[in-house]
């Protein structure tokens, strides 16, 4: 059903970017007694402030003779007993094999969007008194993504890459994606949800049932992206902002990852190693293990529960 | 439904069908489909696999039927398969799109090896060869000229669908179902006609009731107009045509058949089955105006009064409705069987929520617009008097008051112990429900008509000093946001996100936290109306008289419904459809899925409140000073 609609809606919503008066607005209050505060408030016995650790890994492989993914990652907590902002950002750049420039165009792609996501928000929240922001931060990533189009187009002329980006801010995690990629959630009770739509030739033919899961897997053509950065202008990535599970993990990587290691053993390799980094080498071994056709990326953030 | 032309018929698809070999066994009853559906039994067997009636497991406190239509791709040329596939889902966009009285919804659709399915509306009710099957008589008059307007309705919806026309082309009496309030449906989408023309050797379309040009491979609007004046002859003279010669209605002219046929009846059938397409009826529209002139000579139908009106609109009517002295422009609340609604003669209403018999009312010195809140055995509500009332549930005996500086016309929200409502004065209060006494306010710098929404640890709420505020219980600011018009609407916090209108024609998501806007989306006009929050999306109404329904984590709209006038209140979700109203009167009921009417009601003021639910009964007040109760 979502896809019927998603076929017929392809309207793209209006953004917006306006400028916010600041206003002056008097606040005068009388606190509540201590016990009626008591009667408010509740037991909290969460990890404060909320915390998480990131891992990653990367191989060439064992069939190829060089990387042409990129891998970035940033962690950073401000805690003043007031407000506790978690900041966090994943990035996973898979350079397009056989693509002139396919390193560079990934590299391009990495450094441009985590130098315009910190300097615009990772910035932002160190300010002493910050303005609101403009944008809106789905529409600030999207921008940023435009400006990677952009770079890349212009320092890997002929190169392309998949990106994905996770933004963690708060309790809110924001996934924008082209290509194919993949940001997945893995709760401790084993459940692995997929939060990105490869866009590829291979995931439209599931949609449209004309193969299988299993079948996608072996096809000659799984290898075709139907969007990616460095093709034509301008690129809309699918952005989304979801709540942080309490504990579990949000991984992101590449399908030299995902294509070679089945979900089920992901997840044993995630869930036996407390550290985030040793779980990112078990899973790249594995995928070693079956072969190693392609370049492995992949980033572990683990989230304390 | 344009399709790639075959040569006429020979083999029927359907023989293969019943085949023994097991490949193309029917459901059994007990079976569930995507973990989802249900099959309870077959209802009907098409060209391509059987309809059943399933039960939606979705809905597991309801029971909600839906037919599932069954599609098995036999072609064994992958590429021929390929294109079933494709079709099919071409086919079901289509369909999608398509809002009509006389058309089922679709709800989902999905494959499963070599079988597709599509999940449509129910239809409870006959398809009309079941009809003719179940007597020997034929169809009186008055009922065939009242159903073929309903077909010639739809027919001209589907005629003057954009970008392109719709040819149905396969209008039979298999294909037109009667529902309960004798209305036709048209089923069968053409979706199986897809199907067929992967098999070679078949007409797309029934021999008996298609026109000749079809068989040439030529389909316009007047192949539906022919097919409808065969399926007419059919149901007036019980003759099939199938089993005839084909083209042969002119010498089976109905009155030598059916005397008591009038002879106008006989001529307007005789033009839409002229051999030639240039003499039938040019469309749809202009046969349905000889239909409806007859109709109103004969007196099938009444001879005043207009036909224009859509189906569901004259088929819905209030169980009942309660007349106040003056407008309602809030929303009603249903408690333990209590309706308790406020209206601008200043008082509060209490009436049996399944009768609509008064029971109680509570004059204030205002008029009440907000929803009343109940609670602990009594009614909290704000008046234009300034005042927060609190009455007895039961019998609207006053307990106490609380005084503010100005108009309230915010609903009040309770958490621990403690009234908070917002007043015109410019404070939000907390009050407390021991003492009768506030124990602190928030100052902003206007009117707070939006609700606060409560969590666990804060207080969320808008005011008309364009901002938008989130506090915790000790009543200080934990931040603020500032948009460029007033935030009339009242938010609501799902995982970690608060959600909210405004009027300067943004809806936002910002972090519940921190205050970031996560996304925005942008309405052509401001909004006051608070959204309501579905499985994974948010419906809210404009200004611009939409209905939105988007995605709450990335913002995508799903679908939009235009509504004839501006919609102020919050549209509420019950079951699997949103109710709403607008500045104009009109009260709707959309599909949840799909954002398609359901059905319309015409109140006699605006509708500037919310609707409300219990036992399957909708309430919703109106300007015209009524409040009306509706079969959900
Ligand atoms: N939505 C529905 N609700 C109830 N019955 C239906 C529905 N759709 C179809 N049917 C029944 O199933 C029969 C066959 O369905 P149809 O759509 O005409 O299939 P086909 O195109 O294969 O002939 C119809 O004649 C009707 O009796
Ligand atoms: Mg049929």
């Amino acid at each position: 059903m979502n896809n019927i609609l998603k076929n017929i809606f392809k309207l793209k919503k209006e953004k917006s970017s306006e400028q916010f008066e600041p206003g002056v607005t008097m606040v005068q209050t009388t606190p509540l007694s201590e016990d009626q505060l008591k009667a408010v408030s509740f037991a909290n016995v969460a990890l404060r402030p909320p915390q998480f650790l990131i891992g990653c890994g990367q191989s060439v492989g064992l069939q190829r003779d060089h990387n042409e993914d990129t891998i970035f990652s940033m962690s950073s907590i401000l805690a003043d007993g007031r407000n506790d902002v978690p900041f966090g950002l994943c990035v996973v750049a898979d350079g397009m094999g056989g693509h002139l420039n396919g390193e560079i165009a990934s590299a391009v792609a990495a450094r441009t969007v985590a130098r315009i996501l910190i300097n615009k928000i990772y910035t932002h929240l160190l300010e002493n008194n910050p303005d609101p922001m403009e944008e809106s931060l789905q529409e600030t990533i999207e921008h940023a993504v435009n400006e990677v189009q952009k770079n890349v187009v212009r320092y890997a002329p002929g190169g392309g890459t998949t990106l994905t980006i996770a933004l963690i801010l708060g309790e809110q995690v924001t996934i924008a994606h082209v290509g194919d990629s993949r940001a997945y959630f893995i709760y401790p009770d084993g459940r692995i949800q997929r939060l990105t739509k490869d866009h590829s030739l291979v995931q439209r033919m599931i949609d449209l049932e004309e193969i299988t899961e299993a079948e996608a897997k072996n096809h000659p053509h799984r290898n075709v992206l139907l969007k990616a950065i460095g093709q034509a202008e301008p690129v809309y990535p699918d952005v989304q902002t979801h709540q942080i599970p309490k504990s579990g993990h949000l991984m992101l990587c590449s399908d030299g990852l995902w294509g070679v290691v089945a979900e089920a053993d992901l997840y044993r390799s995630i869930s036996s190693q407390s550290d985030p980094a040793l779980a990112c080498k078990e899973m790249i071994n594995l995928a070693n293990k079956n072969g190693g056709p392609d370049n492995i990326s992949v980033i572990l953030v683990k989230f304390q529960g | 439904m344009e399709l790639p032309q075959d040569q006429p018929g020979t083999r029927k698809i359907t023989e293969t069908l019943d085949n023994d070999t097991g490949t193309f066994l029917q459901l059994h009853s007990g079976v569930v489909l995507a973990e989802r559906y249900q099959i309870q039994d077959v209802i009907g067997v098409g060209g391509m696999g059987s309809v059943y009636r399933a039960r939606d497991l979705h809905f597991p406190n309801v029971i909600k039927l839906v037919a599932v239509k069954e599609m098995i791709n036999q072609a064994p040329d992958p590429v021929v398969r390929k294109t079933i596939v494709k079709n099919f889902e071409r086919e079901a966009n289509i369909l999608v799109t398509l809002n009509h009285p006389s058309i089922p919804k679709i709800y989902d659709f999905f494959s499963h090896e070599n079988r597709s399915y599509l999940v449509l509306e129910y239809i409870n009710g006959k398809d009309l060869e079941a009809i003719l099957k179940s007597s020997l008589e034929p169809i009186n008059e008055d009922q065939v000229i009242i159903w073929s307007i309903q077909i010639c309705d739809v027919l001209e919806y589907l005629h003057t669908h954009k970008p392109e026309p719709i040819i149905f082309r396969d209008v039979k009496p298999s294909n037109i179902m009667i529902n309960q309030s004798n209305h036709v449906v048209l089923v069968d989408f053409g979706i199986a006609k897809m199907f067929k023309t992967g098999q070679k050797g078949t007409m797309i379309g029934t021999e008996g009731y298609s026109p000749p040009e079809q068989y040439r491979g030529d389909a316009t609007l007047q192949t539906d107009i022919y097919a409808l004046g065969a399926t007419m002859h059919h149901l007036l003279t019980h003759r099939d045509p199938r089993l005839e010669t084909p083209f042969s209605f002119g010498e089976r002219q109905i009155r030598q058949i059916n005397p008591l046929v009038s002879k106008e009846l006989e001529t307007i059938i005789n033009t839409a089955l002229e051999y030639n397409p240039a003499d039938r009826f040019a469309n749809a529209s202009e046969m349905k105006a000889a239909l409806v002139a007859l109709a109103r000579r004969t007196g099938a139908l009444p001879r005043s009064g207009s036909n224009n009106l859509s189906l569901s609109e004259q088929d819905v009517k209030p169980l009942w409705w309660f007349e106040c002295e003056d407008e309602i422009r809030g929303t009603p609340t249903v408690d333990n069987g209590l309706l308790y609604v406020g209206s601008y003669d200043n008082n509060l209403y209490a009436l049996d929520a399944t009768k609509g018999q008064f029971l109680w009312k509570f004059a204030t010195k205002g008029g009440i617009v907000a929803k009343p809140l109940v609670a602990e055995n009594s009614v909290f509500f704000g008046s234009a008097d300034n005042k927060l009332y609190v009455v007895q549930a039961r019998t609207g005996k006053f307990l106490w008051e609380f005084l503010t500086n100005g108009a309230i016309h915010c609903s009040p929200k309770i958490a621990e112990g403690h009234i908070f409502i917002g007043s015109d004065d410019g404070n939000l209060y907390a009050v407390n429900i021991s003492t009768f006494q506030k124990s602190w306010e928030i100052h902003t710098g206007g009117p707070v008509r939006s609700s606060p929404f409560l969590t666990k640890d804060m207080i969320y709420f808008g005011c008309e000093a364009n901002e938008f505020i989130c506090s915790d219980y000790r009543g200080s600011i934990k931040w603020r946001y500032l948009t460029k018009r007033p935030v009339t609407s009242s938010p609501i916090v799902a995982d970690g996100i608060v959600y909210f209108a405004s009027q300067d024609a943004n809806f936002y998501a910002l972090d519940a936290k921190s205050g970031w806007v996560i996304w925005r989306f942008r309405m052509a006009k401001g909004s006051v109306s608070s959204p309501a929050l579905g499985e994974n999306s948010l419906i809210f109404g404009s200004a611009d008289n939409f209905l939105y329904c988007v995605d709450k984590s990335s913002s995508r709209e799903q679908w939009r419904y235009k509504c004839d006038h501006q919609v102020s209140g919050s549209p509420f979700i019950y079951k699997d459809a949103i109710y709403c109203g607008t500045a104009s009167g009109s009260f709707y009921s959309i599909d949840y899925a799909s954002g398609r009417l359901r059905w319309k009601f015409i109140s006699g003021g605006a509708i500037t409140g919310s609707a409300t639910a219990f036992n399957d009964v909708i309430y919703v007040g109106s300007t015209d000073h009524k409040v009306y109760a509706f079969m959900a």
